[in-house]
């Protein structure tokens, strides 16, 4: 049977396609890859709609209903880029930044400020900063499973200016040699709660892992398991997202700099509008959804 | 975007209607005489600096601060503009009068003022002439011609001149350290504004070609269609 393939800009075909019913979408993909050498498979994405969701790639010809001459659009997503190799580069950034910043080189502070004194707080803060960004490239490595292989080149821009530039800025002031300590029961307190939320986050991330059998792309209902730490399931959708925000309010209060302070609020921002994109998607494809759960803060939101 | 935001001439209250009248004609005349004081100086005195701010100053401050109820319209809807693009409009304004001309008389450039005046002037009695013709609906041809043919020198015109004053700023913010924040203080929190001086420079870079771009898009929409008619 033959398929036309119409753009989703402007709706001009682009190929006609000899399948046979049980192609998958995956093999159309391939088809039009050699008829267009641009368009590698992963940066195409077939729809019923110019304006549609996205179909699945696994799926067969027939499974969607398709007959001789029906249409399909393909979306062109743009240049692509694997998910790992962005996160790589955007965590190493905050990485390298904050230990050279750390050095307090003649740069950033003028001569001499890298032989004043510096405080404990600063050198706790560092040690914790690197083990942040040092699981977190450990984990995209050797934990997280994608769903997606790639995403837009133009994400890896902007999201680097992003970690990058805010690293400095932290950086900057937590390392500057007029840096205020705050009293040290309040750092150790805060040092102490910021260990439990980095064990929590990687006791999620590895509790999601687990979830999906692996090379699947299915999704199931996250539930609590042996690890304590994973009890933030009863509560929120995304327990990860509630460690990590805990993580940056403690290192705010342990350093009491306001800087790493709007550093955790932007990331709390984002992480609050992806928990509640994913905690309305639970709802939507699991009839079942623990009721009670909220997005991201337990009893809250 | 709603229906609401489209086409606001059509879905107005009254009141929102008599009010932007009243508000964007109150401008129209504003501009208008800070555009005949900006010719009026010129005429007799040449190109000039800190004595045409002078000669400017206070209407100038008053029209200029005006804009900030712009942001209020788009906000509550009765204008059909984005709000975050109309509040990066008017902070850059806000940001050229107060901080940067009306603090540091050394920023009044001889040629940066006079440009950002001009360019100001001629695109505001313009724009609100356009605006309160527009809710009356009816806009002559000439004026929309203007409005969407000026701009291509102006526009440029106008951001030199800021990017001018701007920088005859910085000396007094990097010698006085006036609006800053420094170490040490218990919140570990610094602000120089001597630096977000130079950032808000920086960040004409990515945004004066969107807009400008922009303007052209809205160009041959606009006076595309009208040739036609």
């Amino acid at each position: 049977m033959e398929i036309g393939i119409l753009s989703t800009s402007g709706g001009k075909q682009l190929a006609t396609l000899t399948v046979d019913p049980n192609s998958t979408l995956k093999e159309l993909k391939t088809q039009i890859h050699r008829l267009k050498s641009h368009l590698y498979p992963d940066r195409q994405e077939f729809r019923q709609e110019p304006r549609g969701k996205g179909l699945d790639e696994n799926k067969t010809v027939a499974a969607l209903g398709l007959k001789d001459h029906s249409k399909l659009y393909l979306k062109d997503l743009g240049p692509q880029i694997a998910w790992k190799t962005v996160f790589l580069t955007e965590y190493a950034g905050p990485l390298f930044v904050y230990a050279w910043i750390y050095q307090r080189p003649w740069l950033f502070y003028g001569e001499g400020a890298s032989n004043q004194p510096m405080s404990q707080v600063a050198h706790i803060a560092a040690c914790c900063w690197v083990i942040h960004y040092a699981k977190r490239i450990l984990e995209t490595l050797f934990v997280h499973r994608f769903s997606h292989a790639t995403m837009p080149v133009r994400n890896l821009f902007r999201n680097c200016a992003y970690y990058w530039i805010f690293s400095a800025y932290v950086a900057y002031h937590v390392n500057h040699p007029l840096y205020t300590a705050p009293c040290q029961m309040q750092s150790y307190i805060a040092l102490g709660f910021w260990t439990i939320c980095e064990l929590g986050n990687f006791s999620i991330h590895w509790a999601l892992r687990n979830l999906r059998p692996p090379g699947s792309k299915e999704r199931r209902i996250p539930r609590p398991t042996k690890d304590p730490l994973t009890l933030l399931f009863n509560l929120v959708s995304c327990p990860n997202y509630t460690y990590e925000v805990g993580g940056w309010v403690a290192f705010t209060i342990m350093t009491q700099c306001l800087p790493a302070g709007l550093f955790a609020f932007a990331g709390f921002y984002q992480m609050a509008v992806w928990a509640i994109g994913k905690h309305r998607a639970y709802k939507k494809d699991f009839k079942d959804y623990p009721r009670g759960r909220k997005a991201i803060i337990p009893f809250v939101f | 975007m709603t229906a609401t935001k489209k086409a606001p001439s059509r879905v107005l209250s009254l009141p929102a209607r008599i009010y932007l009248i009243f508000y964007n004609a109150i401008q129209f005349l504003g501009w208008s005489f800070l555009l005949y004081k900006m010719v009026d100086f010129v005429i007799n005195q040449g190109l000039g600096g800190k004595s045409l701010w002078e000669h400017v100053e206070v209407p100038l401050l008053i029209f200029q601060s005006g804009a900030i109820l712009e942001v209020v319209h788009c906000a509550c809807g009765i204008t059909p503009s984005n709000t975050v693009i109309t509040f990066a409009q008017v902070y850059s304004r806000v940001f050229l009068i107060w901080p940067i001309l009306y603090n540091v008389p050394d920023a009044r450039d001889q040629i940066g003022f006079s440009l950002l005046l001009l360019a100001w002037t001629v695109t505001e009695v313009l724009r609100y002439l356009y605006y309160v013709l527009n809710l009356i609906s009816f806009v002559p041809g000439i004026l929309l011609w203007c409005r969407y043919t000026f701009f291509i020198i102006l526009y440029p015109a106008g951001v030199t001149g800021e990017l001018l004053c701007c920088y005859r700023a910085l000396p007094h913010y990097n010698k006085t350290q006036e609006f800053s924040v420094l170490l040490p203080n218990a919140w570990n929190f610094t602000f120089n504004f001597y630096y977000y001086t130079i950032l808000v420079m920086l960040a004409y870079i990515p945004v004066f070609p969107q807009l400008y771009t922009h303007m052209f898009v809205q160009r041959k929409k606009i006076l595309g269609n009208k040739k036609h008619d």
